[in-house]
């Protein structure tokens, strides 16, 4: 079973994050990133620029609308996300403390939809 | 006195005797019925009947005898609806004595005793003990006991609600275990209630502390289980072992709340009354001349705690300790304990060599074991198998004060 990890950060903990190598944060992902492989539940994963720099499209009407910016207008937004496989949810929540964005931030945990993968999302559907 | 101040003592006194009387009270309403459930219910409405009335007409004289009668009342009422379906022989049995009214008085009967080996029962989910002792003998609600078991509050809510409801239809029985089968039915007590307390605290290298934030409430169970079996070895050592950790609470934080490892800890910051009184249940432990897991632990974070008078540790007598305690209770934590142990009785190699004995599929998510291994290899100069069991760590952990100190031995 999968489970998204998803990081969220204030603007203020957007502002901490730096690529020093020698950050203490950074080493804290590193090894968390190195903890997960060991363990054999990474899938995948990856860090998102500042929400600035997002751009949200809608079409509406048959007309584009572009907006800078994210597309939710709230305090915490989306830094990051993880895809793990566990066997449980408790599994993923175990996991979700022991992130760093946990302790900086908030960590969202939710199933990857199976239905995706039946209904052919993916192309993988099997007839 | 004005008002202001009288309502708050009035509130403060609802808050203290919910507390010290919240499991007698559930425990009472619930032994003949076996309907948790329903004794909560009632006693949280007598509880807000008290929240009108106390501050209004002053506490009364017998605020739990108060409590009581008030539940019992809303009790029948709950049970009056359901009469179809609970017309049994102890509901109407709870009805009668209402009528006679003879539990006036502060004498009713003690049945926290059953009611905690109900929860712990062998009938009931494992991972459920410990959270229905919380909620049923302390009225802890679903939403804090989720938090520290790190559990959707939704789930743990319905997963309270799915066993209240075994215990009330299984035919799980309210009593104190037969002799035969009391040690066994005892560990299973024991083990919930220190499952409150969280991990252990043998924190020598920086292993992560996962505390649950409930210790005081695994004490305050384990007190009250002591009162109703004075003469348990084990749960002389239950809170023995509490009672040495918690003496050193402060201690493990410095003043920029940054992680203090037990070897580096000031003896001074301890607290000696709660040493002496966990030094005084393990001797009275001992004089039973039964030994168990919880003493062996006990006696571990005593000779810990000798440092305080003598400046040293007696990592021999540790070590000991720890192999004993591998023979009645192999987990990963002992284990990894006793490779710390030996490793300072006998050198790195020693302690390094007890940690290679352990499959490594078995540690993979274990924290503990990567910090002590780290520390290990560090003192061997072996530095990049060092620095590689401190990611391990480091990444395992969940304190980020511990995450914190873990980074910087790595270096």
């Amino acid at each position: 079973m999968q489970f998204a990890l998803m990081i969220y950060h204030t603007p203020q903990e957007f502002a901490m994050r730096t690529n020093d190598y020698a950050d203490p944060h950074l080493g804290a992902w590193r090894a968390y990133y190195k903890a997960l492989v060991e363990a054999g539940v990474y899938v995948s994963g990856d860090a998102l620029e500042v929400p600035e720099t997002g751009t949200t499209v809608r079409l509406r009407e048959g007309k584009r609308r572009v907006q800078d910016g994210p597309y939710a207008d709230t305090k915490e937004q989306l830094a990051g996300f993880i895809i793990l496989e566990l066997p449980s949810v408790d599994a993923a929540l175990e996991w979700a403390a022991r992130c760093p964005g946990a302790s900086l931030g908030a960590v969202e945990v939710r199933p990857l939809s199976p239905e995706a993968k039946r209904r052919g999302f993916t192309g993988e559907s099997k007839q | 006195m004005n008002r202001n101040n009288s309502q708050e003592d009035t509130h403060r006194t609802i808050e203290r005797v919910a507390r010290e009387s919240y499991g007698r009270l559930v425990a009472y309403l619930s032994v003949h019925t076996h309907d948790l459930a329903s004794a909560e219910d009632a006693l949280s409405e007598a509880l807000v009947a008290a929240l009108k009335n106390w501050p209004r007409d002053g506490v009364p004289q017998n605020p739990e005898g108060w409590l009581l009668t008030t539940a019992r009342h809303s009790f029948i009422d709950v049970v009056r609806h359901q009469r179809v379906a609970l017309a049994s022989e102890p509901t109407l049995k709870l009805l009668q004595e209402n009528s006679t009214n003879a539990v006036l008085s502060a004498e009713f009967p003690d049945e926290r005793l059953k009611l905690l080996f109900v929860c712990a029962h062998p009938a009931i989910d494992p991972a459920m003990h410990t959270p229905l002792m919380l909620q049923t003998v302390l009225g802890l609600d679903a939403t804090r006991i989720a938090h520290a078991f790190l559990v959707p509050p939704k789930t743990m809510g319905q997963r309270l609600v799915r066993a209240k409801t075994k215990i009330r239809d299984g035919g799980i029985q309210f009593e104190v275990p037969q002799e035969r089968d009391l040690p066994r039915r005892l560990d299973g007590v024991l083990e919930a209630i220190y499952a409150a307390f969280g991990i252990g605290w043998d924190d020598m290298f920086g292993i992560d502390q996962r505390g649950r934030d409930l210790a005081e409430e695994a004490v305050w169970l384990a007190r009250v289980l002591l009162q109703l079996m004075p003469h348990e070895a084990e749960v002389q050592g239950l809170l023995a072992l509490m009672l040495h950790c918690e003496a050193r609470r402060t201690a493990r934080r410095g003043p920029d709340g940054r992680y203090v490892p037990l070897s580096e800890q000031d003896p001074k910051q301890w607290s000696l009354p709660l040493i002496e009184e966990a030094e005084h249940h393990l001797r009275e432990a001992f004089t039973q001349g039964r030994s168990g897991r919880f003493q062996l632990e006990a006696a571990i974070q005593s000779a810990h705690a000798e440092r305080a008078r003598s400046g040293r540790i007696d990592w021999t007598a540790i070590a000991l300790f720890y192999e004993r305690l591998i023979n009645t209770s192999p987990a990963l934590g002992t284990r990894a304990g006793y490779a710390a142990a030996v490793a300072e009785a006998s050198g790195p190699e020693a302690g390094l060599a007890v940690l290679e004995s352990i499959d490594l599929d078995t540690v993979s998510h274990y924290q503990p074991y990567w910090a002590v291994r780290a520390h290990l290899l560090q003192r061997l100069g072996k530095a990049r198998e060092a620095s590689d069991a401190y990611d391990r760590a480091i990444g395992l952990a969940e304190d980020p004060a511990v995450r914190e100190f873990l980074l910087q031995k790595r270096g």
